[in-house]
């Protein structure tokens, strides 16, 4: 039991990284996400089988929860004016092209529907396979890399200006 | 399938992703030396990669909000809490007989004074989440003069860094008929042991470490000059040990 709730705590940050991502506007709304998925976890134990992958369980739950009560976890409208939000945004303002474009890719995320969302957010953030992403979203490989591409495609244009940084 | 066919906007994503076994790998590569505007599209696959990790990268290394309860330490800490006061209610009427009935018990000013409030202040202290202590372990210095000024004697917040866990800060409390003070250690999983230490009928003896547990809540016990020490947390017995061994030596007077 020791070694289950190590496995778990050391998901947390991920979790709470992919919930923030996911959840715009208030944070105690990701962590709720968050906090509600270690308890779901915690009394269905059980299920999980010893030895196989945690992060893909407690990302599954997570999912499930999150998509089957949108509204609980959404803090009014899902849009939220960027200036409730600069302390998001890393560095110290020294490269201030670089702060805006992310601060409009942080608000363009929110318009991607959220299926689009997450796939993205899991195969970019979490650098998943397609096949494991395939089965916590519980649609086929095929479904999970169409909407990745129409995610990337809508964001390309809805962002003014192309996302600078040098990429090898 | 021959290198420069068919390579869909799908494959390119896919490389970007590192989804291709190696045959389709090469193939795209190849596709990519004499395309570049399809290099052009998985850098731009890339870069967005990159902004995404910008953005929320840094929630990994936040410190965990105190929102979030792990679970399994917010049960146990239920059930260990009523399992206490039972135990302390029934220690009290008995404690009151027996005092009565045949008047002073020699083992007894260590169970009352030291073991039983200890593992009370552990259980009441551990289970909070805001407000675990009264100074915490930034203020050590501080907190250290403090306690030691109150209880009348030097005392010290022993390091257990050693076992994992780390000071959390402490905090002054009544006891029986003096007062004490308990030192709050966490450890990365977020489990807590507390080390109570007070005055008492006891003064300027030593003796071995005694273990007195109850429904989960082990406490090692021991007096070594002035002051009487208790160590208490929801760990196996050798494992608490291991901490009160760690502990007896530096908190020596």
């Amino acid at each position: 039991m020791e070694q289950l709730e190590q496995l778990i705590t050391e998901q947390i940050p991920r979790l709470r990284r992919y919930a923030r991502a996911l959840i715009r506007g208030d944070h105690s709304r990701a962590d709720d996400l968050v906090q509600d998925c270690l308890e779901r976890a915690w009394t269905r134990w059980h299920l999980w089988r010893r030895g196989s992958d945690m992060r893909a369980w407690l990302f599954t739950i997570m999912h499930n929860l999150y998509v089957n009560d949108v509204r609980r976890y959404r803090n009014g409208p899902s849009f939220v004016s960027l200036e409730h939000e600069h302390h998001d945004i890393p560095g110290d303002g020294a490269d201030t092209d670089e702060a805006l474009v992310l601060e409009e890719l942080h608000a363009a995320l929110a318009t991607l529907p959220l299926d689009q969302r997450s796939i993205l957010l899991m195969v970019s953030l979490e650098g998943m396979g397609y096949a494991q992403v395939a089965k916590i979203t519980g649609v086929p490989v095929g479904t999970v890399m169409s909407r990745l591409f129409r995610a990337r495609q809508h964001l390309r244009k809805i962002l003014s200006a192309p996302i600078p940084g040098q990429v090898g | 399938m021959k290198s420069g066919q068919t390579i869909a906007d799908l494959d390119l994503h896919a490389y970007a992703d590192q989804q291709l076994d190696r045959a389709r790998r090469a193939e795209v590569e190849d596709y990519l030396a004499h395309h570049p505007e399809a290099m052009a599209q998985i850098q731009e696959i890339r870069r967005l990669d990159q902004a995404l990790h910008s953005l929320f990268d840094p929630v990994l290394t936040e410190p965990m909000p105190t929102t979030i309860q792990l679970p399994w330490i917010k049960k146990r800490v239920l059930l260990r809490a009523a399992a206490v006061v039972a135990w302390v209610g029934l220690g009290t009427v008995l404690g009151w007989g027996l005092n009565n009935l045949v008047g002073f018990v020699s083992s007894a000013p260590m169970e009352a004074q030291l073991v039983r409030p200890a593992a009370f202040a552990h259980v009441i202290y551990t289970a909070e989440i805001v407000h675990p202590v009264e100074i915490g372990a930034e203020e050590e210095q501080h907190l250290i003069e403090w306690l030691s000024k109150r209880l009348r004697t030097p005392i010290r917040a022993p390091d257990l860094a050693a076992s994992g866990y780390n000071l959390v800060g402490g905090r002054l409390l009544p006891s029986t008929d003096r007062m004490a003070a308990q030192f709050m250690y966490e450890n990365t999983l977020g489990q807590r042991v507390t080390l109570y230490m007070r005055r008492g009928a006891w003064d300027n003896h030593a003796t071995a470490f005694r273990y007195s547990q109850s429904r989960g809540v082990g406490v090692f016990y021991w007096i070594d000059g002035p002051l009487g020490y208790a160590l208490s947390a929801e760990l196996e017995k050798a494992e608490l040990l291991k901490l009160a061994v760690l502990i007896h030596p530096q908190v020596k007077p």
